[in-house]
C-alpha cells in the first residue's frame, strides 16, 4: 500500500530529461577555488624565493666578492653566523636526541598503557609553550642555575676544547642557548620517534619476549633497529627547527662573530636568525639587504635539512 | 654466586620469577643514593637541592644496577638500568616544563593580580606614559594587537589552507590535477620548514618592495608573515581530517544525485568538522606565540592601535621580548612622575621583568586555552565513524 | 507516468586507465523486475553495475565507452549530467553507509536536504514515513526518528540506506552485494523487501550468493573472466530458472555447480 502512495502522490521527475548544464555553478566555483588555492601555494613560495633573492641582490652586488672594490665581504659576514647557527643546533641535538629517545621509549614501551597518552600530552604541552617564553625563562631563570655546571665543566674538563676558555657570568654563552634549544626540539624528536617505535611489528617483539629476552633486550634487538631511520629523520626535523629558532638565541646569547669552539665563553657566537632579529630595527639599504641575504642562506640551509629528513622518512618508512 | 641463599637453592627448581626482585627495591636504592649523595656533598661543602638530586639519581642508577647484578644477573641488571634511565629521561623533560610554569605563575600571575594602580589593571591598561621604573602599565594594547593580527592571519590562512586541503583530497586524483597535487604537497612540506624569521623577512621584503617608506611597519604585514607559517599547518591538519572521512559517505551522497560541491560541503566537511576545528585551533595556537616575524613586521607601540593597515602595533610576544630587553630599571627616587599628565608612580627596579612575566603568563593562558579547547572539541564532537 | 522502458546496454566497454576491465556488454534489463548479476570475484559485475548510474566516475581513471539507454535516453550522451542520472538511478552499497552526522529522519531525507531543496515540514514528514514504510523500517524506528542513524543494527542501517535511496524516487535501484555484511535474519528482511520493491522499481543486484540470486531475481546474468589481466564478459543472461537449471553456456554451468569461483 505504501508503494502505491509513493507513486500517486509524487510529482514525477522521472519524465524529465537527464540532460543538464553538465557543469553546475557551485561545482565550477568550488573547483576553481580549490585549484586556485593549490596554485596560490605555488605562487606564495615563488614569491618568497623571488622577494628574498631580489631584496638581497643589493648586498651581493655591493660585496667585495662581486664588485671587488668594496671593503665588506659577504662571506666574512655570513660564515661566522652559519657556524654559530650550526654549532648551537648541533649541541642542542646532542643534548636532546638521547633524552628524546628515552622519553619516546618510556611512553611507547615502559609506561603503563593507561598513562601513556597522558604522558604524551605532557610532552605536547612542552611544544605548545611559545619560544619567547622559553627565551624569558632561559635568560632569567636558567642561566644563573647553569653557572656552577659551567664552572665545574671548565675546571675539570677544560682540556676538552669545547669547555675551554674563560667563562664569565652572566653565562649568556652558546651552551645556554643550546640547552634552551634542546628543550624546544625535544617534543618534536620525541613525537616522531614515539610514532616509529609504536609501529614496530608486534609479532617480532612478542617473538623476542617469548625467547626469554628482557624488555631492554627486546628494545635493543627489535625496536631500535626498526626505528633507526625514524629517529634519524626525527632528529633532522628537530635540527631544522633548531636552525631557524630565533628567540631562544636572541634572548640568551651575548653575540659575537668568531669561529671559536669555546661554547662556554660569552660573546663569541651568534646565529643567523638572532642576528637578523637584533639588527633589523636599525638596518636599511644595503644593511637590510645583507640581513635578507643571510635569511636566504638560512632558508636554503633548513630546506636542505628538511628535504634530507623527508628523504630518510620516505626511504625507511614502514612498507604497507 | 656470592650470596649463600642462592647457593643453597638448586637452580633447576628456581623459576625466573623467584629470581626477580620486587619493584620496591628501587625505593631502597633510591633512598640510599640520595643519602650518600647528601653526605658526600656535605663533606665537600657543595650541598644544594639540584646537586643532591643529580648526584642522588646517578648513585641510584649505580646502586640499583649493582644490587640487581648481584641478585638477578647481568641481563636483568641491564634491563633495570635502562628502565631507570628511560624514566629519568622523562623526568628531565618535565623539569623545564614544571619550572617554567611555576615561574610564569608565581612571578607573572602575581604581578598581574597585584597590578597598580588597581588590581588586575595589567589586562586593561596600556603602556602610554609609563616611563623608567614606574610600577604600572599593562598589556591591553598588546592583547588587542595579538588578537587582531592572529585574526587577520586566520582570515587569510583558513580559507586558503582549507581549500588547498580540499583540492588535495577531493580534486587531485587524476590527470594534471594529480601532478599539481604532488607539487602542492611538496611545497607545503617546504613551507612547514620555513624558519619563522624568514617568514618575517618575507613579510617585510614584500611590503617594502612596494612602499615608498622603507621603515613602514603595520599589522597586516605581520598577519601576512604569520599566514606563511599558518597555511601549511592548516593544510596538513585539514588534509589528514578530510582523508579520515570514509569514501563510502561520498559515494552515498553521489548516489543520491548530490553534486560534488554539495557533497564536499554537506557531507565531507560536515563529517570532519570537529577534526577541522581542532586542527585549525592548534594552528592558531601555534602562530599566536610567534615572535620573530612580528619583531620584523609590526614593531612596537605603547598604546592601542586598532588599524591593521596603518602604523605599528604591540603584541604579547614582542612585548615580552621588549620588556625583557629593557632589563632592570634605574630607581634613583622612590617615585616616577609622568611628564605629560604629572601622574606619580612608585618606582620598582624589577618592573620591566615583572611585566614580561605577567605578559608571558597571559600569553601562555591564551595558548593553553586554545590547546585545551581544541582537544575538547575533538573529544566531544567527533562523529563515531564506525559502529 | 510514462510506461517503464527497459534499460538498453549496447557494446559497453569499461576501462580503468589503459586497462580494459569489462568488454562488450550488450544487454536489455527488464523494467519492474529484479535482475541479479553473479560471477567470480574480479569479473567486473560490480564495475558494470556502477556504469548504470555513472558511479564508476568517482573512481580515479575509470571510464566507460558505449551506450546505456534509460527511458530511451543515452546516459553517456555528452549533454547528460551524471548528477541527474543518479537522481533517477539510485544505488545501495555493500556496506551500509548512513551519514554519521544525521538522525534517522535526516538520513532518509538526505537526498532532499543535501541538494538544498526546500520542502515543507509536513511534506518532509510524509516523505520520510513513506520511504521508511517502503523499506519496511517504519515500525522499528518511528519512535526514534531523531536518534542518530548509526545507532541502528547493521540490517536496519542497510534498510535505512534503501529508504534513503527510494526517497529520491528513482526509477532504478542498483544494489551492490547489499547483504554481504549482514546476518541471515537481516538478509531475509532485505530479500523480502526486494520482492516488494520490484513492483515499483527496476532492480539490479550484484551478489556473491547464488542462493540469493535464485531467491530474489527474475533474471540472472553471469559474468566471467578468462584470467587475471583479461577483461570480464557477460557470458549469458536469462530467466533465473533457466540459468540455474539449464544454462546455455558451459562456463555458467561450471560456476553454478560450484566447479570454480
Amino acid at each position: 500500500m505504501s508503494t502505491t502512495d509513493l507513486e500517486s502522490d509524487s510529482p514525477a521527475p522521472q519524465t524529465s530529461s537527464m540532460r543538464g548544464s553538465g557543469r553546475r555553478v557551485g561545482d565550477s566555483v568550488f573547483s576553481y577555488l580549490s585549484v586556485g588555492s593549490g596554485l596560490l601555494i605555488f605562487l606564495t613560495l615563488a614569491a618568497v624565493a623571488i622577494f628574498l633573492t631580489s631584496e638581497s641582490m643589493p648586498a651581493v652586488i655591493a660585496s667585495q666578492e662581486f664588485s671587488g672594490t668594496s671593503e665588506f665581504s659577504l662571506i666574512e659576514v655570513t660564515l661566522p653566523l652559519v657556524y654559530g647557527t650550526v654549532l648551537a643546533s648541533a649541541i642542542a641535538l646532542v643534548i636532546a636526541i638521547p633524552i628524546s629517545i628515552g622519553i619516546a621509549l618510556f611512553i611507547s614501551h615502559f609506561a603503563p598503557r593507561r598513562l601513556a597518552s597522558g604522558l604524551g600530552y605532557m610532552i605536547d604541552l612542552l611544544a605548545a609553550v611559545p619560544s619567547v617564553v622559553y627565551g624569558l625563562w632561559g635568560g632569567i631563570w636558567l642561566v644563573p642555575k647553569l653557572e656552577p655546571v659551567y664552572v665545574f665543566l671548565n675546571t675539570y674538563f677544560g682540556w676538552i676544547p669545547l669547555f675551554a676558555g674563560e667563562p664569565t657570568a652572566p653565562m649568556r654563552n652558546l651552551a645556554s642557548a643550546s640547552v634552551v634549544l634542546a628543550v624546544m626540539v625535544l617534543p618534536i624528536i620525541t613525537a616522531v620517534s614515539r610514532e616509529v617505535f609504536l609501529q614496530t611489528p608486534r609479532l617480532q617483539e612478542e617473538a623476542a619476549l617469548a625467547l626469554g629476552a628482557t624488555r631492554w633486550e627486546t628494545i635493543r634487538t627489535v625496536v631500535l633497529p626498526f626505528g633507526r631511520g625514524g629517529v634519524v629523520a626525527a632528529s633532522m626535523l628537530g635540527l631544522g627547527r633548531a636552525l631557524g629558532e630565533t628567540m631562544a638565541v636572541l634572548m640568551i646569547l651575548a653575540p659575537g662573530a668568531t669561529f671559536s669552539l669555546h661554547i662556554l665563553e660569552v660573546g663569541r657566537h651568534n646565529s643567523i636568525a638572532a642576528n637578523i632579529a637584533s639588527k633589523q630595527a636599525e638596518a636599511s639599504g644595503v644593511d637590510m639587504s645583507l640581513l635578507i641575504f643571510t635569511g636566504l642562506v638560512l632558508f636554503v640551509l633548513t630546506f636542505i635539512i628538511n628535504a634530507l629528513a623527508r628523504w630518510i622518512v620516505a626511504r625507511s618508512g614502514p612498507k604497507s | 654466586m656470592s650470596s649463600s641463599t642462592s647457593v643453597q637453592a638448586p637452580p633447576t627448581v628456581r623459576s625466573s620469577d623467584e629470581r626477580r626482585l620486587p619493584w620496591y627495591h628501587l625505593i631502597f636504592t633510591g633512598l640510599a643514593g640520595l643519602l650518600v649523595a647528601v653526605a658526600v656533598l656535605a663533606i665537600f661543602d657543595a650541598l644544594s637541592v639540584a646537586s643532591a638530586i643529580m648526584l642522588g639519581f646517578g648513585l641510584h642508577l649505580l646502586f640499583g644496577w649493582g644490587y640487581s647484578l648481584l641478585r638477578e644477573g647481568p641481563r636483568w641488571a641491564m634491563d633495570r638500568l635502562m628502565t631507570l634511565l628511560v624514566i629519568g629521561a622523562f623526568a628531565i623533560s618535565m623539569f623545564p616544563l614544571l619550572s617554567l610554569l611555576w615561574e610564569v605563575i608565581s612571578r607573572g600571575l602575581t604581578r598581574a593580580i597585584a597590578a597598580k594602580p588597581t588590581p588586575f589593571s595589567f589586562w586593561s591598561e596600556d603602556m602610554s606614559g609609563i616611563i623608567g621604573g614606574a610600577d604600572a602599565g599593562g598589556v591591553f594594547h598588546a592583547i588587542v594587537g595579538t588578537l587582531l593580527i592572529t585574526l587577520w592571519a586566520s582570515i587569510i590562512s583558513i580559507p586558503v589552507g582549507l581549500f588547498t586541503a580540499i583540492f588535495l583530497v577531493e580534486y587531485a586524483d587524476q590527470g594534471w590535477k594529480r601532478t599539481l597535487g604532488r607539487g602542492v604537497t611538496f611545497l607545503v612540506d617546504v613551507m612547514t620548514g620555513i624558519p619563522s624569521i624568514v617568514a618575517g623577512l618575507f613579510g617585510l621584503a614584500l611590503f617594502i618592495a612596494f612602499m615608498p617608506d622603507q621603515s613602514v611597519r603595520m599589522g597586516i604585514m605581520g598577519a601576512v608573515a604569520l599566514s606563511l607559517l599558518m597555511i601549511p599547518t592548516v593544510v596538513r591538519n585539514s588534509e589528514e581530517m578530510l582523508r579520515l572521512v570514509p569514501m563510502d559517505l561520498r559515494e552515498a551522497s553521489y548516489a543520491l544525485g548530490v553534486p560534488k560541491w554539495l557533497t564536499i560541503v554537506k557531507v565531507v566537511l560536515r563529517t570532519a568538522i570537529a577534526g577541522l576545528t581542532t586542527g585549525i585551533t592548534l594552528a592558531i595556537a601555534r602562530v599566536i606565540g610567534e615572535t620573530a616575524p612580528l619583531l620584523l613586521t609590526v614593531g612596537m607601540v605603547t598604546s592601542v592601535n586598532w588599524n591593521m593597515f596603518d602604523g605599528r602595533m604591540a603584541t604579547l610576544p614582542t612585548f615580552i621580548n621588549q620588556q625583557y630587553r629593557n632589563g632592570n630599571a634605574n630607581c634613583m627616587n622612590e617615585t616616577v612622575t609622568n611628564p605629560v599628565n604629572q601622574e606619580v608612580y612608585a618606582c620598582s627596579i624589577t618592573t620591566n621583568i615583572d611585566r614580561a612575566w605577567a605578559a608571558a603568563f597571559t600569553l601562555i593562558v591564551i595558548v593553553m586555552v586554545l590547546n585545551i579547547a581544541a582537544r575538547l572539541v575533538s573529544h566531544y564532537f567527533s562523529p563515531k565513524l564506525s559502529r | 507516468m510514462a510506461a517503464p522502458q527497459p534499460i538498453n546496454v549496447e557494446d559497453l566497454n569499461i576501462y580503468y586507465g589503459d586497462f580494459l576491465a569489462v568488454e562488450g556488454v550488450d544487454v536489455q534489463i527488464r523494467p519492474r523486475s529484479v535482475t541479479a548479476l553473479i560471477g567470480p570475484s574480479g569479473c567486473g559485475k560490480s564495475t558494470f553495475l556502477r556504469t548504470l548510474n555513472r558511479m564508476h566516475e568517482v573512481i580515479p581513471g575509470a571510464y566507460a565507452k558505449g551506450k546505456v539507454e534509460i527511458n530511451g535516453e543515452n546516459i553517456y550522451d555528452s549533454r547528460v549530467d551524471p548528477v541527474n542520472v543518479r537522481r533517477r538511478v539510485g544505488m545501495v552499497f555493500q556496506k551500509a553507509n548512513p551519514f554519521p552526522t544525521m538522525s534517522i529522519r535526516d538520513n532518509v531525507l538526505a537526498g532532499v536536504k543535501l541538494n538544498n531543496r526546500r520542502i515543507s515540514r509536513s511534506a518532509a514528514d510524509d516523505l520520510a514515513e513513506r520511504a521508511l514504510k517502503g523499506a519496511n523500517l517504519w515500525n522499528e524506528v518511528k519512535d526514534r526518528l531523531d536518534k542518530p542513524g548509526m545507532g541502528l543494527s547493521g540490517g536496519q542501517q542497510q534498510r535505512l540506506c534503501i529508504a534513503r535511496t527510494i526517497a529520491v524516487q528513482p526509477e532504478v535501484v542498483l544494489m551492490d552485494e547489499p547483504c554481504s555484511a549482514l546476518d541471515p535474519i537481516s538478509t531475509l528482511a532485505i530479500e523480502d523487501l526486494i520482492h516488494e520493491l520490484k513492483q515499483e522499481y527496476t532492480i539490479v543486484i550484484v551478489t556473491h550468493n547464488m542462493q540469493q540470486a535464485s531467491r530474489v531475481s527474475d533474471r540472472t546474468g553471469f559474468f566471467n573472466i578468462a584470467g587475471t589481466g583479461k577483461p570480464g564478459h557477460l557470458i549469458e543472461i536469462d530467466d533465473t530458472d533457466t540459468i540455474f537449471t539449464n544454462p546455455a553456456n558451459k562456463e555458467t554451468e561450471d560456476y553454478i555447480s560450484g566447479r570454480f569461483g
